[in-house]
């Protein structure tokens, strides 16, 4: 899960979002998935074109730049090509400096491209509808393509409640100038794209590049595709797409204990409820001279043990050198994060620096059982006050 | 004066009987707010704290004469209970529920768009007027009533923010939370107007966040509209750039969404930008000196 903004995202693999284009007949090129070199030579063997395409499987865009698609002129050399990209730890602009390990593989035959094009559907807040965007300058990085000619980009807003209508489709063709033989095809296919959107509950479907072959068919070359978060209880077959190999360790136990974590690289951990407030807090605690461990937001209905859980989760973090705890208590009394504070401390066998700041619903009262818990914890009573002193306790 | 809501407003909650529902119902029953009915499909003529209980919102206004519904139904139900509640003829609708569907809220800002009806939220800590009805899940005590609107796409920030002003005697004249959802039915600009407007408001707190382009759309709207004192405050500014949905995610909302850029464009509508949360309630203070 990925958080973007304010919603939580889930990724899938490419060789599962063109299992779910199949069933939506959404053309994309024979292939298979592959654990290991020998899994790829057999699925290079059952493949009829001489040619074939191996590509790293990772929750990452930008794998072609890093090496991580790779062409085999002959059937014979995909098990080479496979050892050599499994178990690589593989560096796009996507996965940050620490790489990402490639695990799998799909296999692909090779496809006679004539021309690529870009299409992507997405969930656009601005108008609060599901927008395609579509381009002839395909393959190519779509943000370089706004920028430097956006007359190459077409756009189109569809109506959440008529849904795509295949004359859409057909004015963006006009507009890109494709072939007239491709015409029909297009405009059934983004009309296919869009169904598998709504009904999954995609965030964004990109696909990248969508090429016209010598023979006049389209076939989906790449496909990538982000599902929200919120959607999955009404599909269980994407929930069941989930990777944990791809997510931190820790991010995915938070998300199990209805937690959000996110692992930044500071060295002060905080817990706080609410992302807004949350936010605030690291930004604080930078203004104050110290640097963030995470984002942690226990949410509106935290309980004793969702505070333990968090401080867990925090405290396995070996770059955390102290905790700043800040609790506005609304609905949720500052006296049960009290509680919870101070068994987890217990528990955890606490032994890096701890400011308290708790506000709100029984925050006297919490306060006194934080001072009287014989805990070694440092009370504070403000926003400021709290970063100050976690950020002096850390450097002393 | 305030703005939306005040001491004739009655209130009619949808998902009275759940656990979230009740239990919020009662805490703005007890503050002073006119709830006056409840709904629950299948749990109609029973009643809920002294609340009689329908089963349709149309039943509900029409036996209470209710005109706002405050929304606790859970995510799957919640689109539709939002729209139930604008056909119904309900004129403002507070949505708390969190974690509504994208696409379902894209279907539900289209129904609405041909009817007489305002949305706050979803996914948002709702509207008060200190002093005379709290419509939502914040804790009251914290408000005073005055003369700051408070607007906020955060829902414990907005605490910490009302709390500052309060402990230093500047009270609210209405705190509006619009909620953090990407799909929408209220944006600062809708508030920044009725705030203008409104007598009893003389300075404005305006808590943004990353994301989207609501904070530069307000700075605009800023510029041309609003005489009165601003204080912004953006969320964010330390959070990782790196986790975006994607390349046409971007190129779509336009803008990068950063808390810099939101700051930069604020600014240079003349609002008062802190970038220390802790100093919200003091920058109010020195605007409303000037």
């Amino acid at each position: 899960m990925t958080r973007k903004g304010e919603i939580l995202i889930m990724n899938i693999h490419e060789y599962q979002a063109k299992a779910l284009f199949s069933q939506y007949k959404i053309p994309v090129p024979r292939g298979g998935v592959a654990f290991s070199a020998e899994e790829a030579a057999t699925v290079a063997d059952g493949l009829d074109s001489p040619v074939c395409v191996v590509k790293a499987q990772i929750h990452a865009g930008g794998r072609g730049k890093a090496g991580g698609v790779k062409l085999a002129k002959k059937k014979e050399d995909v098990s080479d090509i496979a050892k050599e990209l499994l178990g690589k730890i593989l560096v796009t602009h996507q996965t940050g400096p620490e790489g990402k390990e490639v695990k799998k593989l799909l296999i692909e035959e090779g496809v006679d491209i004539a021309k690529e094009l870009y299409v992507s559907w997405v969930a656009d807040r601005g108008t609060g509808t599901v927008v395609l965007i579509a381009s002839t300058e395909g393959g190519m990085d779509i943000e370089e393509v706004a920028e430097k000619s956006p007359e190459k980009l077409v756009k189109l807003s569809v109506d959440p409640i008529f849904g795509y209508q295949p004359y859409q489709g057909r004015s963006v063709a006009f507009k890109l100038a494709l072939p007239k033989e491709v015409i029909g095809q297009w405009a059934a296919l983004l009309g296919n794209l869009y169904r598998f959107f709504v009904e999954k509950g995609a965030t964004q479907i990109e696909v990248n590049p969508l090429i016209i072959t010598r023979q006049n068919a389209l076939i989906a070359i790449d496909a990538k595709v982000n599902f929200d978060d919120t959607t999955l209880f009404r599909n269980g077959d994407i929930r069941n797409l989930r990777d944990l190999d791809e997510e931190d360790p820790l991010e995915t136990r938070a998300t199990e204990h209805g937690l959000n974590y996110i692992k930044l690289d500071g060295q002060i951990g905080c817990m706080v409820n609410g992302a807004g407030l949350a936010m605030s807090t690291m930004d604080v605690i930078q203004l104050a001279g110290g640097a963030p461990a995470n984002f942690l937001d226990v949410g509106g209905g935290a309980s004793e043990e969702t505070v333990k859980q968090a401080f867990q989760i925090l405290l396995s973090d070996p770059n955390v050198k102290g905790v700043f705890v800040n609790i506005f208590g609304g609905i949720v009394r500052c006296g049960r994060i009290a509680g919870g504070i101070i068994n987890a401390a217990k528990e955890t066998s606490l032994n890096v620096p701890l400011v308290v700041r708790l506000e709100g619903t029984h925050a006297k009262e919490a306060k006194e059982m934080l001072n009287e818990s014989g805990l070694n914890l440092i009370v504070a009573d403000t926003l400021w006050d709290g970063a100050q002193k976690i950020v002096a306790a850390v450097k002393k | 004066m305030s703005i939306l809501v005040d001491k004739n407003t009655r209130v009619l909650v949808q998902g009275i009987t759940g656990k979230e529902g009740s239990f919020h119902a009662a805490a703005c029953k007890s503050y002073g707010t006119q709830v006056v009915a409840g709904v629950t499909p299948g749990k109609g003529g029973t009643d809920f704290d002294g609340i009689p209980v329908y089963n349709t919102v149309e039943e509900g206004i029409h036996q209470t004469g209710a005109d706002v519904a405050l929304i606790f139904v859970p995510p799957p139900f919640a689109a539709d209970a939002i729209m139930e509640s604008a056909h119904a003829g309900i004129q403002l609708i507070i949505a708390i529920t969190e974690g509504i569907p994208v696409l379902d809220m894209m279907k539900v800002k289209r129904f609405l768009e041909d009817k007489p009806v305002r949305l706050i939220g979803p996914n948002c800590p709702g509207v008060i007027t200190p002093g005379e009805c709290k419509i939502g899940i914040m804790p009251g005590f914290i408000h005073k009533k005055g003369s700051v609107g408070v607007v906020s796409r955060s829902g414990t920030l907005t605490y910490e923010a009302v709390w500052q002003l309060t402990e230093r005697g500047l009270g609210q004249s209405t705190c509006i939370g619009i909620g953090g959802d990407p799909v929408n039915g209220t944006h600062f600009v809708d508030v920044l107007e009725l705030f203008e407007k409104d007598d009893e408001t003389e300075a404005i707190v305006l808590i943004g966040e990353i994301g989207g382009d609501a904070e530069e759309k307000a700075a605009e709207y800023i510029k041309k509209e609003v005489n009165k004192p601003v204080v912004a405050f953006i969320a964010g500014i330390t959070a990782p750039p790196g986790r975006r949905m994607g390349h046409a995610g971007a190129i779509i909302s336009g803008g990068k969404g950063t808390a810099t850029d939101k700051m930069a464009s604020l600014e240079s509508a003349g609002v008062t930008v802190v970038k220390n949360p802790a100093l919200i309630g003091e920058a109010i203070e020195k605007v409303l000196q000037k």
